[in-house]
């Protein structure tokens, strides 16, 4: 399913479509069909700055980022952080996170 | 042509502004009687040095802010000696007017209006500059050595 | 060093100025992205993988404590605590947010620094040899003249909107310790027979895509013409750099498509003109940003003869030291490829905030108050008395900046990689930490091995440089390492070759471990793994690797 990440204009943080708004943790993330006009609309209204639309799946499986898994790993390091500085992750305390992003 | 444009040309000396839009470099040479002229950002400015004495209007678009072929074509008319109007156009910003103005433009006339007070403000933001211009104030380095 | 007087401080609080209205317009809405991005990346910052990222320039590498102590204050209160120096002698902060940058940028210019034209198509920060000012192979310091493009190149206003960006080095000894051959323009100060001043003139150097070793353009432009020289090779790429396609942009491009000697009479045409225009800064000014960079007060009676009784520091010592023009005095690296008593890796380049400001202490107390950043990505402390080594070890030790691997297999090059880097296919910093704790164990007996690592094709982290490289690239999707080897940035420049197919993440350690097994078994008295390579060739190596 496709789903739209970007970076919070002001603050620079990765944030999620979820919906409704720009959420900071990728579980929260809603599937779009109007990614263009979206993006266009968000950009414009400055919500977002530099949006893409991206391949994920929904991964109920075991891992604690579980729900949402953006296809690209380069997209899974936005999600979660840095796999070289658990402790500066969305997931500090959870020692297997870094699996989740291979 | 914009509904705000700057110029900044005492025209007493010079029979007043230009009205007619330039022709093209390659129609220039040709057209004898034409005193303006417009460049774009492949043409090369040198091709215009035979015929500064005749020319009372040069043009040169900048189709993006972001090529700046335009400042080097501008500069290597004044350095040359062309003191008729250099006019900047196309996709000028507040943010490129003061580099428009230190590479000798004196008019510029953006595709899209300026805000008047961000322009002004742009304009005099910087007290100094480290290079030289032709019709401007001492570099810095000669200020400190005595040339101010 | 160089200190602003107060046109260079007006200048840059202006641009303090500019940028805070240019946010203020971008998040009122008044600049769109489009409008605003050039603006942002000529101030240093990026949008990244995590956040805004910004670049701070420290150039030509040297800075002082009281500024070390504000990066550090900068990276504690607007960031997480730590900064990572760069191949460019610069530093980055990975955890920006826009709505503070303007901030930072007037906390950095309160000790004369900034971020000025560190990214962006324009000049980027002029780099230089790390042992300026100590070397005793040099000709004359280096710097002054860095410094006399640094303020040249400052908002220029013909080149802020160039093809691509553009990227100068200066050196003054044969020795070439910052790479200078691999830039857009390289510079050598030479000295003729009658004392004369001159500058060597190399331009169209570069790695990235397609990496290329500047040719000579001009032997020998009197010293008091340099500035004039640089400026026509500026105005020939600005007017003839291809603005097609992003990726033929560099000036190299434009030096292999004409050739050499096309490009050459079209600079010589172009410096011919300008030098009727009296571009040139005065001897005068030379003269005054030299005095700033007279020799300290070096103790006459510093002992050049000294014995380290602990082994630890004897052995940091051998490793870590260069030898400086002064006997008394070394230059010593503070390697920021740090390896615990675990034998476990830190992050090539990065330092905390607590240990920046030691390196600060250190480089008040010892240095006469003066560091360079490397491109190696390694702190250098010029002017160090030897009989202070001890002391000065001792309080490196305390903060985990001792590791005594100065280009050894262990002083990694990375990039960020796909960490923190958005335009990576592959992460760089985990296999820097594999191989350097792999390799560890045989490092001493490797000796010499300078291994640098890139997270993609831009090759931020010099892989065509390395005497080993590595490429990461994305193979389908997954992370794949190619291995190069026989590069070097030195005065003997060349550009590392591909072995073969690429390899996995353990892949990729085990190939370096052959690599440099089949170098000891093959060396002769007194090579390098370099020397070897050289001597035996590709075929050699890649049996040894591929099996």
């Amino acid at each position: 399913m496709k789903i739209l990440t970007g970076n919070d204009l002001r603050t620079g943080a990765v944030v999620w479509w979820d919906g409704a708004g720009w959420a900071l943790h990728v579980e929260e993330a809603a599937e779009v069909h109007e990614a263009e006009a979206l993006i266009a609309a968000e950009e414009a209204a400055r919500r977002v700055v530099g949006a893409y639309a991206i391949e994920a799946t929904r991964d109920g499986v075991a891992g604690s980022l579980r729900g949402i898994r953006p296809a690209h790993i380069k997209d899974r390091i936005r999600a979660l952080g840095p796999t070289v500085r658990p402790d500066l992750t969305l997931k500090p305390a959870d020692p297997n996170c870094g699996n989740w992003v291979i | 042509m914009a509904e705000f444009s700057f110029r900044f040309r005492d025209d007493a000396d010079d029979l007043g502004q230009v009205a007619d839009p330039g022709i093209t470099v390659d129609a220039f040479a040709a057209q004898t009687n034409a005193t303006a002229v417009r460049l774009e950002p492949g043409d090369d400015a040198r091709a215009l040095l035979p015929h500064l004495a005749r020319l009372r209007l040069v043009e040169i678009n900048f189709p993006a802010f972001t090529d700046g072929r335009g400042y080097t074509a501008a500069r290597t008319l004044r350095e040359a000696g062309y003191a008729g109007e250099l006019r900047a156009v196309g996709d000028i910003g507040v943010d490129q007017l003061w580099q428009v103005r230190r590479c000798g433009f004196d008019a510029i006339a953006p595709d899209t209006p300026l805000d008047p007070a961000d322009a002004a403000a742009a304009l005099g933001r910087w007290p100094f500059a480290y290079h030289p211009a032709a019709d401007d104030a001492a570099p810095i380095w000669a200020r400190r050595h005595g040339a101010g | 060093m160089y200190k602003y007087d107060s046109y260079d401080q007006a200048m840059v609080d202006a641009r303090v100025a500019e940028f805070r209205d240019q946010t203020a317009r971008r998040l009122s809405g008044k600049l769109s992205e489009a409008q605003f991005r050039p603006l942002r990346l000529m101030n240093g910052l990026y949008l990244q993988l995590h956040a805004y990222m910004l670049r701070v320039a420290i150039p030509y590498g040297t800075l002082n404590a009281a500024q070390l102590r504000v990066l550090a204050d900068i990276a504690e209160r607007y960031d997480r605590g730590y900064g990572h120096f760069t191949t460019r002698q610069n530093i980055q902060y990975n955890w920006i947010k826009l709505a503070e940058a303007p901030d930072i940028l007037a906390d950095l210019a309160r000790v004369e620094m900034h971020a000025i034209q560190t990214s962006g198509n324009c000049i980027r920060n002029i780099s230089a040899d790390h042992y300026a000012g100590a070397a005793a192979d040099e000709v004359t310091d280096p710097r002054p003249y860095a410094e006399l493009l640094r303020q040249w190149s400052s908002f220029h206003p013909e080149f802020l909107a160039l093809p691509r960006k553009f990227k100068i080095a200066v050196i003054a000894s044969a020795a070439d310790r910052a790479a200078m051959r691999l830039h857009d323009i390289g510079i050598r100060i030479v000295k003729l027979a009658g004392g004369e001043l001159g500058a060597e003139f190399y331009a169209g150097g570069g790695m990235g895509r397609t990496p290329m070793i500047a040719p000579l353009i001009r032997p020998f432009v009197p010293i008091d013409q340099f500035v004039t020289y640089a400026e026509a090779i500026l105005r020939v790429y600005n007017r003839h750099g291809r603005r097609d396609n992003k990726y033929k942009a560099r000036i190299k491009i434009l030096v292999h498509e004409l050739g050499a000697e096309a490009f050459t009479n079209a600079i010589e045409a172009e410096f011919a003109h300008l030098q009727t225009l009296n571009i040139e800064p005065p001897a005068a000014e030379l003269a005054r940003i030299a005095a700033h960079f007279a020799p300290p007060p070096f103790d006459a009676d510093a002992p050049a003869e000294v014995a380290f009784a602990d082994e630890a520091v004897a052995q940091w010592v051998r490793a870590n030291t260069h030898p400086h023009r002064h006997a008394g005095y070394v230059s010593a690296t503070i390697s920021l490829k740090p390896l615990d008593t675990n034998g476990k890796a830190g992050i090539p380049g990065d330092a905390s905030a607590a240990q920046i400001r030691v390196i600060a202490d250190c480089a008040q107390r010892f240095s006469f108050d003066e560091a360079r950043v490397t491109h190696a990505q390694n702190i250098v402390l010029p002017h160090v008395r030897k009989a202070d080594l001890p002391a000065l070890h001792a309080a490196l030790a305390a903060a985990d900046l001792a590791t005594a691997n100065l280009d050894a297999i262990t002083d990694i090059i990375a990039c960020p990689g796909l960490d923190y880097c958005s335009l990576a296919n592959a992460r760089s910093i985990p296999i820097a930490q594999a191989i350097a704790e792999r390799m560890a164990p045989k490092a001493a007996a490797i000796g010499e091995l300078k291994l640098k690592i890139s997270g993609c094709i831009n090759a931020c982290g010099h892989h065509h440089a390395g005497h080993i490289g590595i490429l990461g690239v994305d193979r389908k999707g997954t992370e794949n390492y190619q291995l190069l080897l026989g590069g070097s940035e030195a005065a003997d420049t060349s550009l590392a070759q591909i072995t073969g197919p690429g390899f996995d993440e353990a892949g990729i350690v085990k190939a370096v471990d052959r690599a440099t097994a089949h170098y000891l078994s093959q060396r002769q008295a007194g090579e390098r793994f370099l020397d070897t390579y050289r001597r035996l060739g590709m075929a050699s190596f890649k049996e040894a690797v591929y099996g």
